[in-house]
């Protein structure tokens, strides 16, 4: 994929659906505001988000120790370790625990990680039926639509929609209207039995505690507590990036995140456990470290910070560009900017090549990340990478775009070329303004430009010019 | 004070008229101007889009310039040319391993001013003189308000213009839809940015949209003139340096 495939397109055909833009501006501005009186509330949050960012920085630095600590402590509590290195491997390893119980069904809390690795479609293939039990996430489910959002993830879905698609698909859907009430009441009547009959269940981790072996799930409906105290076993894919050296560290980042995320002072549910405990909860917990990409992000001491990411979503909400596609049109797990900055470095760089230009470098995104991480530098950072990667290769359009780059880094090189470049491409663009229409049938940059816009008519003389004059 | 004029490239090669506004009223308030010779680009388009091989040589080049003149400050009428210069220079300078110049850029960089904050904040200036009975909405672009922190420096330096009617714009700090490169490489999402940003401005019910940076404002003009709307684009030191006709 090169820098001028992927994203444009797929964010033209996001950009014209109107019906997608109304749901996500709507959506998008609620959440935004919402979180601005939330984090107004706390006096220190500057402070917060740079203990949140040093904490992250922290347990990046020492990695490998906080990860051994992490599996000693869960061990010592009774649980199992399993260390993945790619996507197959957690998919294989997760597909042997669910078999080994003999169950056929898993319940799921929602889990970015095991999105990303395609977990759902793993056990399907194995013949193990994964249900989630997120509201959101079944919906997309049901439908059989992806996630859009990393929170919310039906969020280009409104409320008809919804209840279409219950009437089509549950089993049992009841006089349904559009309210939020009764469109939960029936997604809820039909997750009960599935809650009540499940051996196992599968969720994701936002926390990994080394210091104690405590993992953490932050949820909103308590279908997340469900699935981890109600099924004899629980199986958790955690990305090694998530741990956190000490229990008191949890102190930070549970007032950044939900605030950041759901604008709310503190997570509906909160679900922590240290392996297992007789009689009370799962009896068997398997936790599955997955790297797939994270210790090669790490190697890249800019693009590292991506690492830090919490998951709140606030840089989506926040974000001109997401607000105008939506989340497909970045075709990862991970959408937005901290998709922009992550996909392409847990993935292939081919892979996510054109999202480091899916941005104005506006710095919207790194105001509100509650772990301050530099998005607009990263991704400037990453596309350097790409284009040095690329060079040499790629379309005839990067090929035009690295000529036009370079010729203009030569102009700009010493002022008797800038000068002559002046002379030279002031005219044309005088030409170009001067006749109607021009401009838009020249390809390239200068169509794209003038689709929408009018060329700057150039002055009779440039500034330098008048100053000579002037002195 | 001796004030180096850092007149951008577009600024010197498309919009004189916003050099020639920032040197009046520098002087008008007592400065020397002092427009180093052979200034040429900062080298924001290419770090930004990738050629940051492409866009030392041009860090070096600054540094020459504007280090090789007795200047007490350096001001450019674009917050986004002096954010590449406060922001992004050091952390070139870093990357290319080269002590010298990481040196040079940090004596540097703290000199170099945004007019609005040059003038508001270093200088505490709030009434300059200015006339200007127009109905006049400001944007703030994204890189001086975010990476520069500009707050209100340009909106008190607004409100001290004589006859100026100053009008709101609604959700003024979304971004217009330039960001370089990316308002031809993700033409589609730039423009829909953009036609918000201008009907923000068309409600506003003003006749004038002005900002800090030119680049910004020949984004949204380009759009104004486009749509044939009448509302014209100004840039603010254009604002700051109009006079009572007399």
């Amino acid at each position: 994929m090169t820098p001028s495939g992927g994203f444009p397109v797929a964010a033209r055909e996001a950009v014209a659906d109107s019906q997608l833009r109304a749901n996500l501006r709507g959506a998008t501005h609620a959440i935004r505001d919402k979180r601005a009186a939330a984090v107004a509330e706390v006096a220190d949050w500057q402070e917060l988000r740079e203990a949140g960012r040093l904490i992250k920085e922290r347990a990046m630095r020492h990695l490998d120790r906080h990860l051994e600590a992490l599996e000693a402590a869960v061990v010592a509590a009774g649980g199992q370790v399993h260390w993945a290195g790619d996507a197959a491997a957690a998919n294989r390893i997760v597909g042997d625990l669910v078999a080994a119980t003999g169950s056929t069904e898993v319940v799921k809390v929602k889990s970015l990680a095991t999105d990303e690795i395609g977990l759902n479609e793993a056990l399907a293939a194995r013949g193990i039926d994964a249900l989630e039990t997120d509201l959101a996430e079944l919906i997309n489910q049901l439908a059989g639509d992806t996630s859009s959002h990393i929170l919310v993830p039906a969020i280009h879905r409104n409320r008809a929609e919804i209840r279409e698609l219950f009437l089509r698909e549950l089993p049992d859907p009841g006089e349904l209207d559009e309210t939020p009430g009764a469109l939960a009441e029936a997604a809820r009547r039909y997750l009960r039995e599935r809650f009540l009959r499940a051996e196992v269940a599968v969720s994701g981790a936002n926390f990994g505690v080394a210091e104690t072996g405590t993992v953490g799930v932050v949820e909103s409906e308590g279908n997340g507590r469900m699935c981890t105290t109600l099924p004899r076993t629980l199986i958790t894919v955690m990305g090694i990036e998530k741990v956190l050296p000490r229990l008191t560290d949890l102190e930070v980042m549970l007032q950044l995140l939900p605030r950041s995320a759901t604008a709310e002072r503190m997570n509906p549910y909160t679900s922590l456990w240290t392996g297992v405990t007789p009689g009370d909860g799962p009896q068997e917990f398997h936790l599955v470290l997955l790297d797939a990409g994270r210790t090669n992000a790490l190697r890249d001491e800019v693009g590292r910070q991506a690492l830090h990411c919490i998951r709140c979503s606030a840089c989506l909400n926040v974000c001109p560009v997401y607000e105008r596609t939506g989340g497909h049109a970045y075709g990862s797990v991970y959408p937005g900017p901290i998709g922009a900055i992550l996909t392409p470095q847990l993935a292939d760089l081919d892979q996510g090549a054109t999202l480091p230009w899916a941005s104005s470098l506006c710095g919207a995104c790194y105001e509100v990340c509650p772990v301050k991480i530099d998005i607009p530098t990263v991704l400037v950072h990453l596309r350097g990478k790409v284009i040095r990667r690329e060079a040499g290769g790629g379309g005839a359009e990067d090929a035009a775009e690295r000529l036009s780059m370079k010729a203009a880094a030569a102009a700009f090189a010493t002022p008797r070329r800038y000068r002559l470049a002046q002379r030279v491409v002031l005219p044309v663009l005088r030409l170009l303004t001067g006749v109607p229409g021009l401009a838009r049938i020249v390809p390239g940059p200068l169509a794209a430009w003038t689709s929408v816009r009018e060329l700057p008519e150039p002055p009779r003389e440039t500034f330098s010019d008048w100053w000579r004059g002037r002195s | 004070m001796r004030v180096g004029l850092f007149i951008t490239c577009l600024g010197d090669s498309l919009f004189p008229e916003t050099g020639r506004a920032t040197v009046e009223v520098l002087e008008r308030l007592g400065h020397t101007v002092v427009f180093p010779a052979g200034q040429t680009c900062c080298g924001q388009m290419h770090a930004n889009s990738g050629y940051e091989g492409e866009a030392l040589p041009l860090v070096r080049g600054f540094v020459e310039r504007f280090g090789g003149e007795d200047l007490d400050a350096i001001v450019a009428p674009s917050g986004s040319c002096v954010a590449m210069v406060r922001h992004h220079y050091p952390r070139l300078a870093a990357e290319a391993g080269d002590a010298a110049l990481a040196a040079d850029v940090g004596a540097l960089a703290p000199r170099v001013f945004e007019l609005c904050e040059f003038l508001a904040d270093e200088l505490g200036a709030t009434d300059i003189g200015a006339y200007y009975p127009h109905r006049v909405v400001y944007h703030p672009s994204c890189h001086g308000l975010r990476m520069l922190g500009l707050g209100e420096a340009p909106l008190r330096l607004l409100r001290g213009v004589g006859g100026i009617e100053l009008r709101e714009l609604e959700e003024a700090e979304s971004c217009c839809g330039f960001g370089g490169t990316f308002a031809v490489k993700n033409v589609d999402v730039s423009a829909a940015m953009l036609a918000d940003k201008v009907r923000a401005v068309l409600d506003s019910g003003a006749e004038v949209c002005t900002a800090t940076d030119s680049s910004c404002l020949m984004h949204i003009g380009g759009a104004l003139r486009r749509g044939r709307t009448g509302v014209r684009t100004v840039h603010i030191a254009e604002i700051l340096a109009a006079e009572e006709a007399r």
